[in-house]
């Protein structure tokens, strides 16, 4: 990797005496597309804006550049935010709106003009300088608040879900806008979604936060393919998370039935959590020797079918592009190395606890 | 659907003859009254006596002391309503109450308790003496009525301001500051900007009573100081000239709606030179 840039390091933030950060640390690196994932509530906006200076940290420090900013003010920080509700300012016009950090700075009208045209290129609403925010479409909002924060030429961009408030179409043509956008300035960007679909698409890194803890951190494929325990296998993605025994090294029994994996180092007959991917159950009929189910459900997705199969009274989701009405009598079958294997946590508590990345 | 609107009809009918009454009905008689004379011919004599120079004074003067309440009741309601709306849900509406708490008073109470205060051998100026300072003649002067309309009309201020600045979104003040703005500016370039159409409702609800009023001037100007307002109605109470004093109120009403007009285009102007 990069540079190291920014440095979260052991902050802890409680608000009203209930801890929304717990002891969390986190390296982001020059030039990274780094994303904080988790569901509402875990503490991710409380970390961005930590590092944009508009919460103190109770403990711990933010280190930025090897400087620390912990307690510097927000204006001073060579970073720009775009909020969730892009707070643009309703009394100026789009031209004014980007201009705005420029003339803070007293740049020159002639430099401020080039800045203008060219954000708004960037973003592509190249003509929109004379309109005012309230004739704007949550898409363009969003895309002036962009603009705006991207004339000061911060070298870190921190976006809070960002995408949230649009639909569901212009939300992946953003998302495809905001990688070329990423790529084109050669910034850092700190990114925050609950959407787990997003934060896989655009990241090169993915911090997965549950109740204010780091779950993992990982490249996407790894968060996806490899999830280090039963949280993060949930929250990435539909999975099957079962109970199983590690009978020994490579072989998990699941309800009774034996199934051959890659895992190793569990020990012998060790309780664990196991996590197989709706894609990587393969179901089939008239077979005797596998875990035995009966289709309960299914509805068609268009590129496969979604059903589900219940064996010994849990339900397993399935995705198959072969369909099996309901009622079929099938059998239960995964590639070894499509079975994940994780420790059980020793107590509710543990399941929190940080996992070093 | 004839019978939704027939329904309507009938409800909108007790608010249509309250305001025949009590609006349209009393508004004729003063244009009936302004444009008569005592025989019931029409005549203009009433309105051009507003020309008269102790008209004239008493206007000017309403004029001067309405704007000086309405700039000291701004500079006062506005940090007033900062600190109010910096304040979280939170006892918010307890300070609220405090502020409105008093409109629900008499004015003519109200403005009398100032008297005992005010008088020579008030409570004010007891409280100097006992300090062994000098003794203040504020009563029966400009400054007295400035100050009753102050405190009479300080809620109608704070009230519109306090509305917009709540509604300020947090995350816009945000903004400004991560776009490198330090307080002052984002209070220069955001909030002031964005609080100018509470600041104009507020000085029009100021302003308009203020210009208006005979009470306060009568019981803290004396009887020396004459306001446009003390002028109507002692035509009405005393003189018993209900022509001329319909007359002065018509040209106090156009005053009233011209200054308004004139508050409006001042009010879009601000809006057009901000963007
Ligand atoms: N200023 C605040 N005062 C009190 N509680 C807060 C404040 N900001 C955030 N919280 C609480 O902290 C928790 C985490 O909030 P947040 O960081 O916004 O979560 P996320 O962005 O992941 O949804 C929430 O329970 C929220 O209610
Ligand atoms: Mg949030």
């Amino acid at each position: 990797m990069t540079k190291e840039l920014i440095h979260l390091q052991n902050i802890s933030k409680s608000f009203d005496g209930q801890l929304i950060l717990d002891d969390l640390d986190l390296t982001i690196h020059e030039n990274e597309f780094v994303t904080l994932l988790g569901p509402s509530g875990c503490g991710k906006t409380t970390t961005l804006r930590i590092i944009g200076g508009f919460e103190t940290p109770d403990k711990g420090k933010v280190i930025f550049d090897g400087q620390d900013i912990t307690h510097l003010a927000p204006n001073k920080r060579n970073l720009n935010t775009v909020f969730q509700k892009y707070a643009l300012f309703t009394h100026m016009s789009i031209a004014e709106n980007i201009a705005f950090g420029l003339r803070i700075r007293k740049k020159p009208q002639s430099y401020i003009n080039d800045k203008i045209k060219y954000a708004l290129k960037l973003v592509g609403l190249s003509g929109f300088e004379d309109r005012t925010p309230d004739s704007l479409s949550g898409g363009q909002q969003q895309r002036i608040a962009i603009a705006r924060a991207i004339v000061n030429e911060p070298r870190v961009l921190l976006l809070d879900e960002p995408l949230g408030a649009l639909d569901l179409k212009l939300r992946q043509d953003m998302q495809y806008e905001l990688i070329r956008l990423k790529n084109e300035l050669g910034i850092t960007f700190i990114y925050v979604t609950h959407d787990q679909e997003e934060a896989l698409t655009m990241s090169d890194t993915v911090v997965v936060m549950n109740q204010g803890y780091i779950q993992q951190i990982g490249s996407p494929e790894k968060i996806y393919n490899e999830p280090e325990n039963a949280f993060v296998a949930d929250f990435i993605g539909d999975s099957n998370i079962v109970d199983g025994i590690m009978l020994e090294d490579r072989l998990v029994e699941i309800f009774g039935v034996k199934f051959p994996c890659v895992d190793t180092g569990f020990g012998r007959n060790k309780p664990v959590d196991v996590v197989i991917r709706p894609e990587d159950v393969i179901l089939t009929e008239n077979s005797s020797d596998e875990l035995q189910g009966e289709v309960t459900h299914i509805i068609f997705k268009g590129v496969h079918y979604e059903m589900e199969v219940t064996a010994r009274g849990y339900e397993w989701l399935v995705q198959s592009t072969k369909m099996y009405p309901v009622g079929t009598k099938v059998g239960i079958s995964v590639d070894p190395f499509n079975i994940q294997i994780m420790n059980k946590p020793a107590s509710e508590d543990e399941e929190a606890a940080p996992i070093d990345g | 659907m004839v019978k939704t609107k027939r329904m309507r009809g009938l409800f909108t009918l007790p608010y249509i003859s309250w305001s025949l009454i009590f609006i349209v009905v009393p508004l004729l008689m003063i244009f009936w009254y302004g444009f008569t004379d005592k025989s019931g011919t029409f005549t203009m004599d009433n309105i051009t006596a507003m020309a008269d120079p102790v008209h004239a004074k008493a206007l000017w003067l309403s004029v001067l002391l309405s704007l000086a309440s309405s700039v000291i009741c701004l500079l006062l309601a506005y940090p007033l309503s900062m600190i109010l709306a910096a304040r979280g849900e939170k006892g918010r509406s307890v300070i609220v109450m405090l502020f409105i708490l008093p409109m629900w008073m008499n004015t003519l109470l109200r403005t009398m308790a100032w008297q005992t205060i005010l008088e020579k051998t008030g409570i004010l100026n007891t409280i100097l003496q006992a300090l062994h300072l000098q003794p203040l003649q504020i009563i029966n002067t400009p400054y007295a009525i400035i100050l009753g309309m102050v405190y009479n009309f300080l809620p109608f201020m704070i009230l519109p301001i306090y509305n917009v600045l709540v509604k300020i979104d947090p995350s816009v003040i945000n903004a400004a500051r991560d776009l490198g703005a330090n307080a002052f500016q984002t209070f220069l370039r955001i909030i002031l900007p964005l609080s100018v159409p509470g600041i104009m409702s507020g000085i029009t609800m100021v302003f308009i009573p203020a210009l208006t009023t005979f009470v306060i001037s009568q019981l803290l100007g004396g009887s020396k100081i004459l306001l446009i307002g003390n002028v109507i109605e002692q035509e009405f109470t005393q003189a018993y000239d209900w022509h001329l004093g319909s007359g002065l109120s018509i040209i106090l009403m156009i005053f009233i709606i011209l200054n308004m007009i004139m508050e409006e285009i001042f009010d879009k102007n601000g809006e057009d030179l901000a963007i």
